[in-house]
């Protein structure tokens, strides 16, 4: 068995508002081992990137225990330990398509800058793009280049907060494919966060499923499905039997109400 | 048949202009009539004398537009730039003031705008202060800070460039506090999970980030910087920059002098925003700004 890259224990996370405390996330328990892809669907406010947000970081738990590479998620954030990917693309516009990948590089003042920089831009099938401009590119693109960004210092995790949220269905299903073939190729630890059941369903080796007030994990699903898939894949049996228990999960915790 | 007068800047530009002229050369007559009245009744009245003599004068109350241009071909043009009635001569005494106040005035905008946006105590503690400092009469104080500054020995044109500094200094400050906050929320993020350092933050981010703030600080500043130096030039009873100029017209009732004085530097505070421009349009490029 591997081991295990991300471990949280009872972990609760509550905000403090004016409005009084919102429990963001409530006694989280998971396991995400190496090499898996993990996703966390659920509905708005369900606190699946708040969850993603405190395995980088960017938030700060309340209670609980939660470790990164056996690390507290702060220390794995200064060892550089992950690449993350934001619902947007988050690039800086003065900066051309090649120098926002090198720019994790630039900041690490890592070497081969300009290898690194080209092996990832081929990862993503963006070669050619180098002196382009974000605003020259599609949305499509531009997250592609935010993915080959996350990956250019070669982190063994890859946290992705609904990265193709804001695309239409033809360019999901095309990055889709492509992130699944480039997670195979790689072998990273990629957890993301969608909040669609057909993209976690084909991406996903794992799928825990959660739902809202208190954020909480209702159902956590091992996927039966091969590593290797195609986008026919989503009209097997199995699929559609996953995709059914996510719904139900999804449904037992209220999701579907108002 | 529509013509599209409107696409071009030239023909709306012109016809303000022509509008200017019109009412100023129609504002002369009643304005010099109190030293040109005797005169054209002298003359017989009428129309012809009415306007050769308004416009004529030799020391009008109010110039005639081609009386001042006149005035500005004989001191920039037909004089020697280093001679003293040359106003290419006053120009540059009072352009290298401006130059360096608005240098150091900048330098002093931007980095009160770092600590600023760095030290959350400093905006509490400062601002106020910076916006204070502002609302005192410039004409109130420059003297005071031109006597003190004078006593410490400083050269002359530190002196005089203090007072564009004091009125440069606010519009960079406030516009860098903006620009440096301007990256979003996602961009600060990226820069934490990279564990990036506050001034890899600042030079990676923040400045260009803010960028388009500074232009647009700095064309306001460096107008005013002209302003401060014109009027750092009066309360020492400066001989020489256009301050001094100014000065001296309105001691001797030379208002064709004024004008002209007045004109040029406008002209160069147009020629100075105008640069600025250039080198804004320069850095888009650069940055690839979507044209």
């Amino acid at each position: 068995m591997a081991e295990n890259v991300i471990t949280a224990r009872d972990l609760d996370l509550t905000f403090q508002t004016d409005d009084g405390p919102v429990f963001a996330l409530s006694k989280i328990n998971l396991d995400v081992a190496e090499g898996e892809f993990v996703s966390f669907i659920g509905p708005s406010g369900c606190g699946k990137t708040t969850l993603l947000r405190a395995i980088a970081d960017l938030e700060k738990s309340s209670s609980g225990t939660l470790t990164v590479n056996g690390m507290t998620p702060e220390q794995a954030r200064l060892a550089r330990a992950y690449g993350y990917v934001f619902q947007a693309p988050a690039l800086y516009p003065w900066r051309t398509v090649e120098r926002n990948v090198g720019l994790p590089l630039e900041i690490m003042a890592l070497d081969d800058q300009a290898v690194r920089i080209q092996r990832n831009l081929d990862l993503v099938n963006l070669t050619g793009f180098e002196k382009k401009f974000p605003w020259q590119l599609s949305g499509g693109m531009q997250q592609r280049v935010s993915i080959a960004r996350a990956l250019a210092f070669d982190p063994k995790l890859l946290l992705m907060d609904e990265p193709f949220g804001a695309l239409d269905e033809i360019v999901r299903d095309k990055l889709n494919q492509q992130l699944l073939e480039l997670w195979d190729r790689t072998g990273k630890t990629v957890v993301f966060v969608t909040h669609s059941i057909p993209e976690a369903v084909f991406l996903s080796s794992k799928i825990v499923v959660m739902s809202p007030r208190p954020g909480r994990i209702i159902d956590v699903i091992d996927s039966v499905l091969p590593r290797k898939r195609t986008l026919d894949i989503r009209e097997t049996s199995e699929f559609l039997k996953i995709a059914h228990r996510v719904r139900e999960g999804l449904k037992a915790g209220h999701s579907y109400e108002d | 048949m529509r013509i599209d007068f409107a696409k071009g800047s030239v023909f709306p530009v012109a016809v303000v202009c022509l509008v200017i002229l019109v009412l100023w050369y129609l504002a002369a007559i009643p304005m010099n009539a109190i030293v040109t009245q005797p005169k054209i009744d002298a003359a017989g009245g009428g129309l012809y004398n009415t306007l050769l003599l308004s416009w004529n004068h030799e020391r009008p109350v109010l110039p005639a537009p081609h009386q001042v241009a006149l005035e500005v071909w004989k001191t920039v043009f037909m004089v020697a730039p280093w001679k003293v009635k040359s106003l290419v001569y006053h120009l540059w005494i009072t352009l290298s003031s401006t130059l360096v106040g608005f240098i150091l005035g900048t330098l002093l905008g931007v980095i009160l705008a770092i600590g600023i946006v760095h030290v959350g105590s400093l905006e509490k503690s400062l601002m106020p202060w910076i916006i204070a400092s502002q609302t005192i009469p410039i004409l109130a104080i420059a003297p005071m800070l031109i006597v003190v500054l004078g006593k410490t020995g400083l050269p002359d044109i530190f002196t005089k460039a203090s007072i564009s500094t004091y009125l440069c200094f606010f519009p960079v400050a406030i516009g860098m506090v903006k620009g440096l906050r301007s990256p979003d929320k996602l961009q600060l993020d990226l820069m934490q999970t990279y564990n990036a350092s506050a001034s890899q933050v600042l030079w990676k981010l923040r400045f260009p980030a803010a960028m388009p703030f500074l232009f647009a600080s700095l064309k306001v500043s460096v107008a005013i910087a002209l302003t401060g130096a014109i009027v750092a030039e009066l309360p020492t009873g400066a001989v020489s920059g256009i301050g001094a100029r100014l000065l001296q017209g309105s001691y001797y009732g030379q208002t064709l002098q004024i004008w002209a004085a007045l004109f040029v530097a406008a002209f160069a505070a147009a020629t100075l925003v105008w640069l600025l421009g250039a080198f804004e349009r320069m850095s888009w490029k650069r940055m690839g700004v979507k044209p």
